[in-house]
């Protein structure tokens, strides 16, 4: 077996790091939020999982485009890999979100534009996975995957603008905000960095998991390849 | 000859070509939408499984719902767009399959016809079975509830929305159909991405429906728009990839 690039085997390592400081950090180094308690930590995790959720989504869009324009499977793969990220770490975004809103909302679910935003991305994702399972040829499994992803791309923040309309519950903690938003709250400037600093972490937890999955496909192709030269032998 | 004339004669002879390019392609879309008509008209297939499966849903929703007339005309936008998305699922499959089952995609994809032109054709076809089906079920529906559906907006909002489904649903059903689960997978593709459409639509026409001032509606009609234009050419940029060999 291949072993492990150095650089990815660094990468692993950081990543391990990292995780454990942004850990910290949560935890330790920020502060006990006035109004909400410690349910608040669950923010910076939540919102973390939530970028890597639409990173993804966006590489998906970008690997789409370059295969259909350019060609050459790695896209494919890379748009794959990001698919099966996005659809775990989306989920947790939907999860831990749930989690939050129970003592703070009083409720699990509200119908406003980022939940349902998140749904349908999640939705697009399962649909992108659904797709593929049901082609055969491994080409044309990757020309309607790399179609789908773009037009799901195009069409989530449409929904999110769609549903924007109307009137929202979801607080509004970067940028201008909805008074009636029940939940807002201001940061200081350690749960600023707590915050960014776990939008790293979880960058870098995205970046290494990319990285792996691509590893594994490459390993997996090997052994097609090895099994067909023994089946023909 | 002296070189301007030159120019000229050749600029024209290109625009010439160009309007002639431009006629061919209008003419193999035309020829396109001419055939699926003429293959619905001597089967209603499609149109007829649309209307029936349509006042099928629109009866379940009235036991589901248990609408009271109060709450009726709060709902009715919802419950005319959920029946029309449905029942367009239907159409786009049975469209694409048939297609399918003819071996008749092969034929067309070896016309000298840009890909495109391929899915305009099917686009607009399916755009016109849809509106034949909504031209029977909204009078219907309105007689049904005892409300007046036929009005100039709502029609308009309507004629854009089933635009927009079509677009992105002729795409997605050329794809869906060349899976092992074909006609299941449409709807799982089709309606995560189709919803700003689809909230639009219901909101647009609630708004119509409410009697609500221009400016409340507007915001929607012009997502609408954005909707159908965007994907319009999104999906048409993308069909060559999409179409099987």
């Amino acid at each position: 077996m291949k072993p492990m690039p150095a650089g990815l085997r660094v990468l692993t390592g950081l990543t391990v790091v990292l995780f454990g400081l942004a850990l910290y950090m949560v935890f330790v180094y920020a502060p006990r939020e006035v109004v909400m308690g410690e349910v608040q930590r669950v923010f910076y995790f939540h919102v973390a999982a939530g970028w890597v959720g639409a990173l993804a989504f966006l590489v998906v869009a970008i690997a789409g485009i370059i295969y259909l324009t350019r060609g050459g499977r790695r896209w494919d793969h890379v748009a794959v890999a990001s698919v099966e990220i996005g659809v775990v770490f989306t989920l947790i975004n939907i999860a831990s979100g749930s989690i939050w809103a129970r003592p703070i909302w009083n409720t699990w679910w509200t119908w406003d534009p980022r939940l349902v935003t998140a749904t349908v991305m999640e939705l697009v994702y399962i649909a992108y996975l659904m797709l593929r399972q049901g082609i055969e040829d491994p080409d044309r499994r990757a020309k309607l995957g790399a179609v789908y992803g773009i037009v799901g791309f195009i069409s989530v923040p449409m929904t999110f603008l769609s549903i924007r309309l109307l009137r929202t519950i979801h607080p509004v903690v970067i940028g201008s905000g909805d008074p009636t938003a029940e939940g807002a709250f201001d940061m200081t400037p350690r749960m600023l960095q707590a915050f960014l600093f776990s939008l790293l972490t979880f960058t870098f937890v995205y970046a290494s998991l990319l990285w792996h999955r691509l590893r594994l496909q490459s390993l997996a192709d090997r052994v097609e390849e090895l099994k067909l030269r023994v089946l023909s032998a | 000859m002296s070189e301007a004339a030159e120019r000229t004669d050749r600029t024209t002879a290109a625009s010439g070509q160009l309007a002639s390019g431009w006629r061919q392609y209008l003419r193999a879309i035309a020829a396109l939408v001419r055939k699926d008509i003429a293959a619905e008209v001597r089967s209603w297939e499609l149109v007829g499984a649309m209307l029936v499966f349509s006042l099928l849903v629109i009866l379940l929703f009235n036991f589901a719902l248990e609408l009271q007339v109060q709450l009726r005309s709060e709902i009715t936008s919802g419950v005319l767009w959920v029946t029309l998305t449905f029942a367009g699922t239907l159409g786009l499959n049975r469209a694409m399959a048939s297609e399918r089952e003819r071996n008749s995609l092969d034929g067309l994809l070896l016309t000298p016809v840009d890909r495109s032109a391929l899915y305009f054709g099917k686009t607009l076809a399916n755009w016109l079975f849809m509106l034949l089906v909504a031209a029977i079920v909204l009078p219907l529906f309105g007689l049904l509830y005892s409300t007046n559906l036929v009005s100039p907006g709502l029609l308009l909002v309507v004629l854009m929305g089933t635009a927009g489904y079509a677009a992105v649903g002729t795409l997605l059903a050329t794809m869906a159909i060349q899976t092992r689960t074909r006609d299941i997978l449409l709807p799982i593709l089709l309606f995560p991405v189709v919803l700003p459409a689809l909230i639009a639509a219901v909101k647009a026409s609630d708004g119509y429906l409410q009697g609500l001032p221009p400016d409340a509606i507007r915001p929607w009609l012009n997502l609408l728009v954005a909707f159908d234009v965007i994907f319009v050419a999104v999906a048409m940029m993308l069909y060559d990839s999409v179409v099987q060999e």
